[in-house]
């Protein structure tokens, strides 16, 4: 295994659009361990797509299972050829990226998705999702869009109405 | 001079103050670093982080400017600590009639459980008769959000609505 580099933005190889994965062989099992090293290696990353590291094909990482704060989660997925077939609700939460060091931003993404994928072994699974979890999978699904999170960013000071009311009035009690 | 100043500039909010202004800076070789620049009641207040040369140049070169659109300036030796951003963990918001002390109050609370402030923003709403005060803030803080909850409601009038919420950084 090696923990390989992380292409940075601007990198042209991170705004193109990436291709279906096909040959579910040891080649793409060895790429896909090379690249769990590579998010492990870095500052703490709950996911990785794999133009990140410059292989511009349709493959993601994402576990948030080890988080300090638990959130609802399918433990540690390998998202092949992933399409988000559903999308419920929108929420405002901050995101980062291992290509954009040292900056993050607000980003509206679906509160519930429901996802298909395959796995390494080329099956096909489908995954009901919320909350941080499906952030995560909206954030590394966009990499294989050519997308970065900074073609979504909203205001830090627009979304002090932007929560449910119910939550807000709950708050308010405090 | 330091490598790198902060510059300070306020004056009466009008069209084209930000374009004049980075021109001539542009024109004297500064490069920018971090910036604020926001419109704040009828005034515009812009601060740069400012790279270039001789002090006195720059202040030089934006007389004129200054002039123009009557700004009052400033400029600061100051350290840079770019690339080394905080990330914030908890964001408050206070809304509320508008009343004198109302953000020392919030603020003491904020200061007494730790919270280190990054951001802070307020703004004026309402209507001049029933003036509305609405307060934004992003810090570090160790204490969770729940106790800073609990330290706001006891220190703060029934009247004034907030909310504590954790900041949850996805890094992706």
């Amino acid at each position: 295994m090696a923990v390989l580099e992380i292409l940075k933005h601007p990198d042209v190889r991170l705004q193109q659009v990436a291709e279906p994965v096909e040959r579910f062989d040891a080649a793409l099992h060895r790429f896909i361990d090379d690249l769990e090293q590579t998010r492990l290696a870095g500052p703490g990353a709950v996911g990785i797509a794999a133009p990140q590291v410059g292989e511009v094909i349709q493959l993601v990482i994402v576990d948030i299972s080890t988080m300090k704060k638990p959130h609802p989660n399918h433990g540690h997925l390998v998202l092949i050829n992933p399409e988000i077939i559903k999308w419920k609700g929108h929420e405002v939460g901050r995101e980062g990226c291992l290509s954009v060091p040292d900056f993050t931003g607000n980003v509206i993404r679906a509160q519930q998705i429901v996802l298909q994928a395959q796995n390494p072994q080329g099956e096909v699974q489908r995954f009901e999702m919320q909350g941080f979890e499906a952030r995560a999978v909206q954030h590394e699904l966009d990499h294989l869009e050519g997308m970065l999170f900074l073609d979504r960013l909203v205001s830090r000071r627009s979304d002090l109405f932007a929560r449910k009311v119910f939550q807000k009035k709950a708050k308010n009690r405090g | 001079m330091s490598e790198w100043t902060m510059l300070t500039l306020v004056g009466r909010d009008q069209e084209g103050i930000v374009a004049a202004v980075t021109a001539v800076l542009h024109k004297e070789g500064c490069q920018l670093g971090e910036t604020s620049m926001m419109r704040l009641g009828g005034n515009f207040s812009m601060m740069l982080m400012l790279s270039c040369g001789a002090e006195v140049a720059v202040l030089e070169a934006l007389s004129e400017v200054a002039e123009q659109f009557e700004l009052r300036l400033h400029l600061d030796q100051i350290e840079a600590q770019l690339h080394d951003h905080r990330q914030a963990n908890v964001r408050v918001t206070v809304h509320g009639a508008d009343r004198i002390g109302l953000v020392a109050e919030v603020t003491a609370v904020l200061a007494a459980g730790g919270l280190s402030v990054l951001d802070l923003c307020s703004d004026v709403a309402g209507s001049a008769d029933k003036p509305l005060y609405l307060l934004q803030i992003e810090g570090v803080c160790e204490l969770s959000a729940e106790a800073l909850q609990l330290a706001l409601r006891a220190a703060l009038d029934e009247d004034v609505q907030f909310s504590v919420d954790e900041i949850e950084t996805l890094l992706g």
